[in-house]
């Protein structure tokens, strides 16, 4: 255990948390209140009066199809996203591991993504798949499928799952080069000479050891999928087609910003909040314990 | 159960350092043989070839006669324990001992079996349920010379598995490491820079040098005869006084028995010389006689050092028990003829 820290001086450990603290306060207990209190609103059809309505807006937004729709979309484009991303970061990392010569250069070239702009990314993705001008949809045609994710909401969702997974990758593989990095070279050569083989090497000893890495990327890209990917899903699909890329963070930016229903957009915001809250809870609480630091 | 034969190995890096120049060993089965010398000298290197950790570059190494140059580690039969023990951290001492075994596909009773018996040879049972980051440090190095141990490999491969305990468990594990090598008779190849647990433990010593062996064979035999200068400041501690001769002559010396001819270098050991005048009834016509000035004593209990200057350099002097010798005395320094060693310019011993 470290040794705790004592300031003689009172008001100095104020001071310090100060800055912090302001801005917790200002970026996210203030508007989350606000939330909380406008989910609790009804405002009439003109905009000019708002009547407090308790949890009546809850009530309307969970019996709402499109919302529990909603729902399932965000959980498949979240899972899939993390997944797609962790695991292709993972094996990028692995290969880039075993690369001796210009190490530095491809590692360099696998982290540009990551510099680039989530709602670029979605219009670099667009332009390439655009169904009618995309260069890869052309291919992707030529190989006899039927591309059009304008019209077909699964491969609208494998786009914008590509397009977000694909910017999280860097950012997730520098992780997984540094939790690589961070393996003793001779636990692997212990564990060959042990008898496993590359296989067997890498699931038995490598991945556990990287869990507390693997750890930390699924809260981190999670939290990403829900939140971060707003521009990509804007920039690529704007939700659509029909409802099929509404994710729960698009379609509060919907309802509240396009369709002006502020109160049932704001209850969806506060729901959001639990889950995310609930979710890395959950995550910290029970994945935390099969993880081993050091 | 196992040879091992290196014939001219040579390791040669992608950057065209040469870190091993052409060795040739034949260990003996069921004997220990330690690879001793200093840091870069290539000792680990060659171990790392033995193991298949690293590529040869040239020649043949042999296990129980049959070459191995092209087989992985995971196919040799051996096993080895490392510096820094390399235990797998995420796994109790059971599985650490047990995962080579299952690897191989050992029945699980089986598996059961040879872990707790190890563990009892090492005394390790009350330990199988922890993990290594509970472990003391000499735990910790049991543990890695019970999972060497429990897959009755071949050979042993110890790559100075001793450095990092305190100076007390080095020398109660070294005595051990020997027990168990020969009760075991398992070939060993240990790795050390320390003189005194090559010595010790050695039933073959190789001493290296910059890539190639100084001197090979029995550690007592390399101690009497050291093959080269190098060899003779290697072996033993405090090492063998060595001082130039300028045409058979050495400077400030009393009386020198006859020289070879091709001599540069005179060595002797401190502990084969004494501080007295008389030849006492030693035939005194063959013996080196010196004066030399203290610098410095170092008394360690059972014995003294006395650190002094003669005209041609510095030598050390170990005298028994006490001394009442104080920096700045003049002390006639002793040696007999047989136990002087002389040496060429090259420093091969003449």
């Amino acid at each position: 255990m470290t040794p705790r820290v004592v300031f003689p001086n009172r008001i100095l450990p104020y001071l310090l948390v100060a800055p912090q603290l302001a801005i917790t306060l200002v970026f996210f207990y203030w508007p989350a209140s606000q939330a909380l209190y406008q989910s609790m609103l009804r405002e009439d059809p003109f905009g000019l009066s708002s009547k407090f309505v308790w949890f009546a807006n809850f009530r309307k937004v969970l019996s709402d199809p499109n919302y529990l729709n909603s729902v399932q979309v965000t959980v498949i484009f979240s899972v899939a996203t993390a997944a797609v991303a962790m695991g292709t970061a993972l094996l990028l990392a692995v290969m880039a591991d075993k690369v001796v010569r210009s190490r530095g250069l491809y590692r360099t070239l696998m982290i540009w993504p990551y510099a680039v702009a989530p709602a670029i990314a979605g219009m670099l993705w667009l332009f390439l798949f655009n169904p009618s001008i995309g260069s890869l949809a052309y291919g992707l045609r030529m190989l006899g499928i039927n591309w059009d994710p304008l019209l077909d909401g699964s491969q609208a969702m494998t786009l914008v799952v590509a397009a977000a997974s694909w910017k999280q990758i860097s950012y997730n593989f520098l992780f997984f080069v540094a939790g690589l990095q961070a393996i003793p070279k001779s636990l692997i050569e212990a564990a060959a000479i042990d008898g496993a083989g590359e296989n067997k090497r890498f699931w038995t000893i490598v991945f556990p050891l990287l869990a507390p890495t693997t750890f930390f990327l699924l809260v981190v890209n999670t939290v990403y999928a829900f939140f971060d990917t707003f521009g990509i899903i804007h920039a690529v699909t704007g939700g659509g087609p029909g409802k099929a890329t509404e994710t729960l963070v698009y379609k509060v930016y919907n309802d509240g910003f396009v369709n002006l229903i502020l109160g049932d957009s704001a209850a969806q915001s506060v729901i959001l909040m639990i889950i995310v809250i609930a979710l890395t809870a959950i995550q910290f609480r029970y994945v935390e314990k099969k993880v081993h630091y050091g | 159960m196992a040879t091992v034969d290196l014939k001219d190995v040579r390791k040669v890096y992608a950057g065209g350092v040469e870190a091993v120049k052409g060795v040739s060993i034949a260990i003996p089965d069921k004997s220990l043989c330690v690879l001793v010398g200093p840091s870069g000298c290539g000792k680990s290197t060659l171990l790392r070839m033995i193991a298949g950790l690293e590529t040869i570059s040239a020649g043949s190494c042999a296990i129980d006669g049959k070459v191995v140059n092209a087989v992985g580690p995971t196919e040799r039969d051996i096993a080895m324990v490392f510096q820094n023990y390399a235990l797998y951290p995420h796994m109790k001492v059971y599985d650490n001992m047990a995962y080579g075994l299952r690897n191989r596909g050992t029945p699980k009773d089986e598996v059961d079996k040879r872990v707790r018996s190890t563990a009892k040879t090492l005394e390790l049972e009350h330990l199988l349920e922890r993990r290594p980051r509970e472990l003391s440090g000499g735990q910790r190095q049991r543990v890695a010379m019970g999972r060497a141990i429990v897959r009755n490999p071949k050979v042993f491969l110890f790559d100075e598995p001793l450095s990092n305990l305190d100076a007390k468990l080095r020398g109660q594990m070294r005595v051990e490491i020997k027990n168990l090598q020969r009760n075991l008779g398992v070939t060993s190849v240990y790795v050390t820079h320390d003189q005194l647990e090559a010595m010790t433990l050695a039933d073959v010593l190789v001493v290296m040098n910059a890539g190639l062996v100084e001197q090979l064979g029995a550690p007592l035999d390399i101690y009497e005869k050291p093959a080269s200068t190098f060899v003779a400041s290697f072996i033993g501690a405090p090492p063998m006084n060595l001082l130039p001769l300028r045409s058979g002559q050495l400077e400030g010396a009393v009386t020198l028995p006859a020289v070879p001819t091709n001599a540069a270098t005179l060595g002797f050991r401190p502990e084969d010389c004494e501080v007295r005048t008389e030849a006492n009834g030693v035939a005194s016509d063959g013996a080196l006689r010196l004066m030399a000035k203290v610098e410095g004593v170092e008394p360690v209990g059972a014995e003294s050092f006395l650190y002094c200057q003669v005209p041609g350099g510095r030598i050390v002097v170990r005298v028994p028990g006490r001394t009442d010798v104080t920096p700045g005395d003049q002390l006639p320094v002793f040696a007999r003829r047989e136990k002087l060693h002389f040496f060429g310019s090259d420093g091969k011993r003449v």
